[in-house]
């Protein structure tokens, strides 16, 4: 009986390699230039949110900004993939022990975490994405998610030949519901009466990387007599676009510009600027002029807004163009109150 | 409900066989690894080593159906080291599946950032996909064959008759002159076989394959076999059930201005049901879990 004791031990010790190895090839690979610490540079360690990299929205964007950031400014990035979400607090934690100049939880579900350590490195400099942490070590980096989603909501409602468009979330949270009001009030003020269907594809942090579900929730919708769904869902989307494709119909990108995942059936993206966001608070901290709090990133900044490029630009008519940007100005104008779900609670 | 009658019964008709695609698979593939007397929790991990491979290789090689072969063949290799550990080493069959679903998470994030450079989900372009026959993929057709096969198999041939004996009386099947542990060891290893092509399935549908995109499916297929009573006829059945009880939720969400939470508990609700009132009894293989020793 002992060998069999020796090979569950052995077992184990090779899985548990494993596990982790996930996580700490990411952290290498992050350490771009490669020269070792260099105690001139600024050194910026970059958290991920679940899914990580590849998810062609909110994680890649956020990266790209660190990425961007190196470039430009010199800076030294490293980044750390959780595999779940207790594990969020830890990464944290260590890049503040190695005394980065500056930490960047990427969304909103490292609130809790980042509330914690931020509280017990106070001399430490923090950032967080889509989420508000009142400390004044902690820059607080959100997005007029609303506005952008009411000018995507907008086009959807002047291209739908059915009267029927989609909308399909993936965590079941105010920050999502935040997409899906603004989508809807854009849809509904260009073409009052449009039917507007709406799916989750549940309620925990792997309804962003579920495309599976994404696929059939977006098949659903488009059987039910929608021909466009706009997508707030992580990696869970591209099942959602991955539909549009098939059916020959429309899916709207989000959070990065996904115009050339399906060109032809991207019919724009609400693209957030993560990336943006990143690099200017990354930019603030290397030019010594950090300030902690909440910084918006709206529509009169180009945080948000809808992409036009070359994968989609037949879809959309002058008429339609000229429309939305007269609505981009009533909005940045005050004249269209569009309702922010997250600030209504 | 806005759309005709026929249109909502058949898109949610489809939407059923789609959804119970890799649930059948894997299934199916318990059935064999259980009527032999193993048990097999580490199905969604062979389930998602299947769907990684599947698109990886499919991605690499442009060609799904090599693929295909790789999912089948990943799906072997673990199940093998999963009988290694169970039938040849004798260590307890439940903390071994939880291993490979353990390795599963987390070796398929490592190897996708080794294969994808550094990303952890990935698209499979145009070329790289199964073609589609009829409304359904390949895979939809081939897993219903499978259950018609393995039932056969099981139940009208000597080699059948050999497996099913190793699951409840392996010494009486002994006696007899069968080699149990070589018996077990095919059995596992067919399971992994099949529980990698249902893995497969999930990145061929969707067009992408994302960090533990098989979420808990293999768990549910297991649950089906249990329901089916440990007849492929039955988990089919099983699955199916399941795969519409998923369909239903997904077609409902968002009508009547009920919130999603009540349309997404359904699957929970039907097979809290189905398993208190409906199936009645049932009876494990004998031998379920239990190692053997030649005296």
């Amino acid at each position: 009986m002992s060998r069999s004791r020796v090979v569950v031990a052995v077992l184990v010790a090779v899985l548990g390699t494993a596990a982790f190895g996930g996580c700490q090839k990411g952290e290498r690979e992050g350490r771009a230039a490669g020269d070792g610490p260099d105690p001139s540079r600024i050194r910026v360690g970059l958290v991920l949110s679940v899914g990580g990299l590849g998810d062609k929205s909110f994680n890649d964007s956020a990266y790209e900004g660190l990425k961007r950031a190196e470039k430009e400014l010199g800076i030294e990035g490293v980044y750390g993939q959780p595999e779940q979400m207790a594990e969020d607090e830890k990464y944290l934690r260590q890049y503040a022990v190695q005394g980065m100049d500056l930490v960047i939880a990427v969304g909103f579900l490292m609130k809790d975490a980042l509330g914690q350590v931020s509280a017990e490195f106070p001399d430490s400099r923090f950032a967080i994405i889509d989420a508000v942490v009142d400390q004044p070590n902690v820059a607080s980096l959100v997005f007029s998610e609303h506005e952008g989603s009411f000018l995507v909501g907008a086009i959807a409602g002047l291209k739908t030949k059915t009267g029927i468009i989609g909308f399909i979330g993936g965590m079941d949270i105010p920050l999502i519901h935040k997409f899906e009001v603004g989508y809807t009030e854009g849809a509904e003020y260009v073409r009052p009466g449009i039917e507007v269907l709406s799916a989750y594809a549940g309620s925990g942090p792997e309804a962003f990387h579920d495309p599976v579900k994404g696929k059939s929730l977006a098949l659903s919708q488009f059987n039910r007599g929608a021909d466009i769904i706009f997508q707030a869902a992580g990696s869970t989307g591209n099942g959602v676009i991955d539909a549009a494709v098939e059916k020959g119909l429309y899916a709207i990108g989000v959070d990065a510009n996904q115009n050339y995942m399906a060109p032809g059936h991207v019919l724009t993206s609400m693209v957030k600027r993560v990336d943006v966001a990143v690099f200017e608070i990354i930019r603030e901290v290397a030019g010594d002029r950090f300030s902690g709090g909440v910084h918006v990133y709206g529509l009169e900044v180009d945080g948000v807004g809808y992409s036009l490029d070359e994968h989609n630009e037949g879809l959309l008519p002058e008429d339609v163009i000229a429309r939305v940007e007269s609505i981009k100005r009533d909005i940045i104008a005050g004249k269209i109150k569009v309702t922010d779900y997250t600030a209504a609670r | 409900m806005s759309e005709p009658v026929t249109v909502f019964a058949l898109s949610l008709l489809a939407a059923a066989i789609r959804k119970s695609v890799p649930l059948v698979f894997a299934s199916t593939g318990g059935f064999f690894s259980e009527r032999s007397g193993v048990v097999n929790i580490g199905l969604e991990g062979m389930m998602l080593f299947g769907a990684f491979s599947g698109a990886v290789v499919a991605v690499l090689a442009h060609n799904a159906w090599l693929g295909l072969a790789g999912a089948a063949v990943t799906g072997a290799v673990i199940a093998g080291i999963h009988a290694l550990a169970t039938v040849n080493f004798r260590a307890n069959q439940i903390v071994a599946g939880v291993a490979v679903n353990l390795l599963a998470v987390g070796g398929t994030v490592f190897l996708a950032q080794v294969f994808m450079g550094g990303e952890r989900s990935f698209s499979l372009g145009p070329a790289d996909r199964l073609p589609m026959w009829g409304p359904f993929l390949p895979l939809t057709y081939l897993a219903f064959v499978t259950v018609v096969l393995a039932t056969v198999l099981a139940y009208y041939t000597v080699p059948g008759l050999r497996l099913r004996a190793v699951g409840e009386h392996p010494r009486a099947a002994d006696t007899q002159g069968v080699h149990v542990a070589r018996m077990r060891f095919a059995a596992v290893v067919a399971s992994g076989v099949l529980a990698g092509l249902g893995g497969a399935y999930l990145p061929y549908f969707s067009g992408s394959f994302a960090k533990n995109m098989t979420s808990g499916l293999g768990f549910i297929a297991l649950a089906a076999l249990i329901f089916g009573k440990w007849h492929p006829v039955g988990a089919m059945a099983a699955s199916l059930l399941f795969g519409f009880a998923d369909a239903l939720q997904e077609t409902l969400q968002g009508r009547g201005g009920l919130p999603p939470q009540v349309f997404q508990a359904i699957p929970y609700v039907l097979t809290v049901v189905a398993l208190a009132g409906v199936i009645g009894r049932v009876r494990p293989p004998a031998a379920l879990g239990k190692h053997y020793e030649r005296e």
